[in-house]
């Protein structure tokens, strides 16, 4: 019994990885432009399948990776250039139905590209399992957690020390004063989006060895990412991080021990549990109305 | 009774249709689906436009009503008015459960909360085979009877389920502009000032709710009975998400706006349905578009274009639009 707990541990934290990426990058956009970006998830697929795709077309494996984060990337910028920026000051609600918009549009073009069909991605470094003491892993794993704290950090430092970092947390606070110290907003906002994108494709690349990837591969996803965030308190990135691990770990412990049909389930429901106890996230601050 | 005037053109449109056209399928069969989306739509519109409130889980209030008539009728052969009863029961049981805790919420906790609900729901209704029929759903559902008089084809379809999205429209109108009308709207514009008025905002909230998840309901269980047959891919987050956009897209706090997005909605894919490969990817850029375009709602849109053709000097300035639209955006 102790043995399986720690097996879903293990498991658990690994597929909580990348659901503390996905909520990362909604944390990020968020942060930056008051946007919950819906399309997060199709980031993720982007990643996964650009990968795939290029693999096939006989691209050296680290380099179809590195060009598949490229693609996202753009993909990002073109996002925030041709659909938030020209939807300034629109409300919450027509926001979230551009990302909704967006986030089927990125699924039809994936599904003119490659496709219905379900596609699989060789592991960084082979398929031979690990025994970690109690617990079995694949080689995939141990990528995941190592790549998720490492991108971890580096955001975490970006934002603590660069200046780049500190100007788009400028924006975040307020526009009008961060553009008249001379900080350009709308390559801040560009930029952001462009980070989320690549670490939503970073996440699609990490998870597809491990799990199928397919056109509509990133809609559950990127919820999980939504609620890793909201989980955390909406918009503190770290909150997002902490809220994805705990998600993964609770979502495995209850497929493992209560029930597996219920899995995607899981994570709703902890959701749902929070909020009414916590309306503002685990981590979030408690929202004052102004009046 | 000029205030009805809008709803005696539309439902004199809804009744001369099928008359003038009773073979033709983009009236009988998709019209009958508009009609069934105009309920979900102007329900919803109710909580969304009027409360300013948000759901993504609406199809799960759709679902429990399709559900409910479809296992009470089939499974234990129950009458099929009385399990559209129970259904609306049910949902208007399950819904105020879900209100007090989730009606707390504000902005995009609120969006998740009702996302989380309608995917719960959903898997719900996946993995209790037993009773649902899991994936692959549930099918002979007996069609709707009145007093002997069989609802079985498409015209008398389109006849049951335009009789009762008239009803939504009516009862729609009747409530904005009733006194809990009132108190929605104000709601909306500061719930804080709303409460010093001494509104009860909690259960004004809890009420337009509960009565949008009655619509669903009401609905669903048609669908059920129309269709004959359930699964769960009808109830799931993607056609929350399309409830959702017909009421945005077709103009907030506007029931014939809801109409009109229901229209443009269910219209869409059929007419995308030529290009094939490419229907996903046009619905997409279409969505994106018009919100980036026309934020305010494709039918406030028209009807603000034409009123400024027919009255050109009368029209407001563009500068007293601006202002209005900046004050729109602080509330």
């Amino acid at each position: 019994m102790f043995d399986q707990i720690i097996q879903f541990l293990a498991t658990g934290l690994s597929i909580g990885s990348t659901y503390a990426l996905v909520g990362l990058g909604f944390a990020i956009i968020y942060n930056a432009s008051g946007v919950v970006n819906f399309a997060q998830g199709e980031f993720v697929m982007l990643g996964a399948m650009s990968a795939v795709g290029l693999l096939g077309a006989g691209v050296p494996y680290p380099l179809a990776l590195l060009v598949a984060i490229v693609i996202v990337t753009l993909v990002g910028f073109s996002l925030n250039k041709f659909a938030i920026e020209p939807a300034r000051g629109a409300s919450v609600v027509a926001t979230i139905i551009i990302t909704i918009g967006a986030s089927i549009f990125l699924r039809g073009a994936a599904l003119l590209i490659w496709g219905k069909d379900i596609f699989s991605m060789p592991a960084f470094t082979g398929d031979e399992p690990i025994q970690i003491g109690a617990a079995t892993v694949v080689p995939q794993n141990l990528w995941i957690m190592g790549i998720t704290v490492g991108l971890v950090i580096g955001v975490r430092y970006f934002f603590d020390k660069t200046l780049i970092g500190k100007a788009i947390l400028a924006c975040s606070c307020n526009k009008t004063a961060a553009g008249l110290v001379g900080i350009n907003v709308k390559l801040m906002l560009l930029t952001s989006y462009g980070l989320s994108a690549a670490i939503g494709a970073v996440a699609g690349l990490l998870i597809a060895p491990i799990a199928f990837t397919s056109f509509d591969a990133g809609t559950m996803l990127g919820l999980k990412g939504f609620s890793a965030a909201i989980l955390g308190g909406m918009g503190s990135s770290m909150g997002a991080v902490a809220g994805g691990l705990v998600l993964g770990v609770l979502e495995s412990l209850g497929a493992g021990l209560i029930s597996s049909g219920y899995k995607d389930a899981m994570a709703f429901v902890i959701i749902l549990a929070v909020l009414f106890f916590k309306p503002s996230g685990l981590f979030g601050f408690k929202s004052v109305d102004r009046v | 009774m000029s205030r009805l005037k809008g709803f005696y053109v539309y439902a004199a449109a809804v009744a001369l249709l099928p008359i003038l056209f009773p073979d033709n399928y983009f009236v009988t069969v998709v019209g009958a689906t508009i009609l069934l989306n105009v309920i979900l739509a102007v329900g919803l519109n109710l909580f969304i436009g009027y409360a300013g409130q948000i759901s993504l889980g609406h199809a799960a209030f759709f679902g429990i009503g399709a559900y409910s008539s479809a296992v009470l009728t089939t499974r234990f052969e129950l009458n099929a008015w009385l399990a559209m009863l129970v259904g609306l029961g049910l949902v208007y049981v399950v819904a105020n459960l879900v209100a007090r805790p989730i009606l707390k919420l504000k902005g995009h906790y609120l969006a998740m909360a009702t996302l989380g609900f309608g995917i719960i729901v959903n898997i719900i209704l996946v993995q209790e085979s037993s009773w649902s029929g899991g994936p692959d759903g549930l099918g002979d559902i007996p069609t709707l009877s009145l007093f002997g008089f069989e609802i079985d084809t498409d015209l008398r379809w389109y006849g049951t389920i335009a009789f009762f999205s008239l009803a939504a429209i009516l009862v729609s109108l009747n409530i904005i502009d009733s006194r809990s009308g009132r108190e929605l709207r104000a709601v909306h514009g500061s719930e804080f000032a709303a409460q010093m008025m001494g509104v009860d905002t909690v259960r004004t909230r809890t009420n337009v709710f509960v009565l949008s998840a009655m619509f669903a309901s009401l609905a669903g269980s048609l669908f059920a009975h129309q269709q004959a047959f359930v699964s769960p891919e009808s109830f799931g987050f993607g056609f929350s998400i399309e409830i959702v956009t017909m009421v945005v897209l077709g103009g907030m706090a506007s029931t014939f706006g809801a109409v009109f997005g229901a229209i443009v909605l269910t219209l869409l894919p059929e007419t995308l349905v030529v290009f094939e490969d490419y229907e996903m990817l046009i619905f997409g850029g279409i969505l994106m578009g018009g919100m980036i375009f026309m934020p305010q709602g494709l039918f406030v849109f028209l009807t603000q274009k034409i009123r400024a053709l027919l009255h050109r000097r009368s029209a407001p300035s563009q500068k007293s639009q601006d202002a209005q639209k900046t004050l729109e955006c602080d509330s």
